[in-house]
């Protein structure tokens, strides 16, 4: 599988591209941090735009010209006595489908941003932040070993935490953008040891050797449990990075930041980077089926879990959020029952359609002057009717409605789960039927029915400039037809899993059976009609409740009843957390700041700093200016020294 | 090596010599801490050192080494100087407290 070739002297395919496509956003960064202030807007956001275009554009030349896979070094990084961690870049089918997902939507994320920021007096600042995220990202896609990996990954959660906090003037949205960070670092902690073991299992952190070695089971004893160990922990890191069960409560808070921002980092690119990495691994993971279970389990648990609140939820965000925490919960569940391609296949469609539905919430927001409550929405079909249609084919996509991407790769994923488990696969199926209910609750109620915001918003009322329409439009596009790069057996071929094979050939030989499987074309139509028939329920009973009766969501004080009030308050897992770990701990601290640090460390500290101050004091008197007396004690202290010397004492 | 030292030298002992130095030394410390003014401090400075150049003299001689005498030379130039100095400093304290009195020049304390 691993062919490190470095390409001919000569060969189209120089060192200098592979730098190029990382290095672009980086001088975007650059341009727009240090320029910050000196830039217009606009020209900012030319500039962040552009980088992340030539990007795109490499890759895509890179994409067309790709043979084989290939690491290419860079440089010598780390090389302490036996440990050797070369600086190099890993292109083979996965970096590349991900390099242009990243870059692709990166690039139409931005364009929208230069209208959505437009008001915005920290252009530069922002551009120079999502430059620097895209730059992480393509460093954690690229990199051909776990440690570079894992800066990437640290550093799309600093940008992550940047950009959540962008608006830094609200205690809120500070206090989300730390929420995310400090349970991140959950998370990393485990992956960070997961890396630690491989290293020490495998004597490596390259991927190719690792893998090999994994795939021939030379390392000793305990083959399974250690195996199985790795890879929970580093599913641990997935956990966090990709908001599941139970990491996931940072990813709703994450709202806060400007509304380009969670479609790029929380919907499309950053919180797949934990399917990334397993998919990476693939080859561990396989060998591990008990992580498998526990990867499928807490998958399947999170769809479901998010989903539900996702029913209550008011904010259009906020809906938005659990929505893509129950979708990521989808391509885990697809990796626990190894159908990897099916969950990379659900990461694109899922970053087509996500990000184009948050891009529609921002330009909902926009037009209704940073209104997210869709209680005061509603009607808005005739007003921005570009996003409403645009809107409707995100929606149509997520509820897995045919032809549109969505369902080909749910409908993937269920079928997958379905040869593996019954249970699980109805379960899945119920989900499926509650995202389509909420996602055009989320519809009927912000574009449907009356206006019910003030007279002054509906005076306002907009469509979007065409910086803001273009990606919609764009993104609309592939949401409804990129299915078919994974059009199911019975219509056609399925191109994606033919490209992706190569990943996988260590993961078949090991586990031949779970990739011969296939299911026969009746099961498979049933399993078609069943999703179908569970997102057009949802889409139907949204219809009914919303639109025919017309209901409203309770204001905030309503009434509730007892599970709709536990819904409705998230499970009171945030209050939960609270009471578990954050009040503990804040209490510890308070506690160790008051004792510990008030009562030891500072009494001491500041004792050096009274010795010191009184010891001044005393011998200030010494200095009299009488230059008798200093000649005195220098003769004193000359003689004293000479009879020290003479009796030896 | 005695017999290198000239009958001259050899009349008066070394330790003669050593007493001399010191009690030309001793009168030069107490000097300089007892009094007050500028010049006579200046010029107890003097003997002390200059109970210096007769030790080093006198082992020179003693040791039959010129390397001694040779230095005292050198003190020599380097005090002429330093009086130059010296006395340069004092003739300011003068001209502005009209009095060598060392102990008008308290005010560098704290």
């Amino acid at each position: 599988m691993q062919e490190t070739v470095l390409p001919a002297a000569g060969a189209p395919n120089s060192t200098l591209l592979y730098i190029l496509i990382p290095l672009l956003p980086f001088l975007g960064f650059l341009i727009n941090g240090l320029l910050n202030k000196r830039l217009s807007g606009t020209i900012a956001g030319v500039i962040g735009s552009a980088t992340v275009l030539g990007s795109f554009l490499i890759s895509a030349y890179l994409f067309s010209t790709f043979q084989y896979q290939y690491t290419v070094t860079l440089f010598d990084w780390i090389s302490v006595g036996s440990m050797q961690i070369p600086f190099s870049y890993q292109i083979d089918q996965l970096s590349l489908i991900m390099l242009l997902l990243v870059t692709g939507v990166g690039f139409l994320i931005h364009v929208y941003s230069i209208g959505y920021m437009h008001h915005d007096e920290n252009v530069g600042k922002y551009f120079s932040f999502l430059n620097l995220f895209v730059f992480s990202m393509l460093v954690l896609v690229l990199g051909a070993n776990f440690v570079i990996l894992f800066i990437g990954w640290e550093g799309v959660g600093l940008c992550s935490y940047l950009l959540i906090g962008f608006w830094n003037k609200h205690e809120n949205f500070n206090n989300a953008a730390k929420k995310a960070f400090i349970i991140n670092r959950v998370g990393d902690l485990g992956f960070l040891l997961g890396i630690f073991l491989i290293y020490l299992t495998f004597n490596s952190v390259q991927y190719g050797e690792v893998f090999q070695k994994a795939s021939l089971a030379q390392f000793g004893p305990y083959t399974a449990s250690i195996c199985t160990a790795i890879t929970l922990l580093l599913f641990v890191g997935a956990m966090g990075k990709s908001a599941q069960l139970p990491l996931y409560t940072w990813l709703p808070d994450a709202m806060a930041g400007p509304t380009p921002v969670s479609a790029l980092i929380h919907a499309a690119t950053m919180v797949t980077a934990g399917i990334y990495m397993v998919l990476r691994s693939n080859v561990l993971f396989t060998l591990s089926p008990t992580t498998l279970e526990v990867v499928g389990i807490v998958g399947l648990a999170t769809a479901f879990f998010a989903a539900t609140i996702g029913l209550a939820q008011n904010d259009i965000k906020k809906v938005l959020a659990y929505s893509t925490v129950s979708q990521l919960g989808y391509m885990f569940l697809a990796l626990g029952v190894m159908g990897y391609t099916s969950s990379m296949f659900h990461v694109l469609t899922h970053a087509f359609f996500k990000a184009l539905m948050f891009l529609g919430a921002g330009s909902v927001i926009h037009a209704m002057s940073n209104e997210q409550d869709m209680r005061r929405m509603g009607g808005l079909r005739k007003a921005l009717p570009i996003t409403f249609i645009t809107f409707l084919i995100g929606c149509l996509a997520i509820s897995g409605i045919p032809p549109f991407s969505g369902f080909f790769s749910k409908d993937e994923i269920l079928s997958h789960v379905y040869e593996h488990n019954k249970l699980m696969w109805a379960i899945g199926l119920f989900t499926s039927f509650l995202t389509a209910f909420y996602m055009f609750r989320l519809l009927f109620l912000t574009f449907f029915g009356q206006f019910r915001g003030t007279e002054e918003q509906k005076h306002h009322l907009h469509e979007s400039p065409a910086s803001m329409t273009l990606p919609l439009i764009i993104l609309a596009v592939l949401a409804a037809v990129g299915g078919f790069m994974g059009a199911p057996m019975i219509l056609g071929k399925h191109y994606l899993a033919d490209y992706l094979a190569p990943l996988f050939t260590y993961s078949q030989r090991i586990n031949p059976a779970a990739f011969a499987a296939e299911v026969d074309h009746n099961t498979e139509l049933m399993l078609i009609g069943a999703s179908v028939a569970a997102g057009v329920l949802g889409i139907v009973l949204a219809y009914v409740q919303y639109v025919s009766r017309g209901v409203l969501p309770a204001e905030d004080e309503g009434q509730r009843s007892a599970p709709e009030s536990l819904v409705y308050h998230k499970y009171y897992v945030d209050e939960l957390y609270n009471a578990l770990f954050v009040r503990p701990i804040m209490g510890l601290s308070r506690g160790l700041y008051r004792f510990v640090e008030q009562g030891i460390i500072d009494p001491i500290v500041n004792g050096f700093g009274r010795i010191t101050l009184g010891g001044g004091q005393l011998l200030r008197y010494v200095q009299t200016g009488t230059t008798g007396m200093y000649l005195i004690l220098m003769v004193v202290g000359i003689v004293l020294i000479l009879a020290l010397n003479l009796f030896r004492f | 090596m005695d017999q290198n030292i000239p009958e001259v030298i050899r009349t008066v002992p070394l330790q003669y010599y050593i007493y001399f130095a010191t009690a030309l030394f001793a009168i030069g410390v107490t000097g300089v801490l007892t009094r007050r003014n500028a010049i006579i401090i200046f010029m107890c400075i003097e003997l002390m050192l200059n109970a210096v150049n007769i030790l080093l003299t006198a082992f020179s001689a003693y040791r039959s080494d010129p390397n001694g005498q040779i230095f005292v030379f050198f003190i020599m130039a380097v005090a002429a100087a330093e009086v130059s100095v010296g006395l340069g400093i004092i003739v300011m304290i003068y001209r502005n407290f009209q009095n060598t009195d060392v102990n008008l020049l308290n005010r560098l304390k704290w």
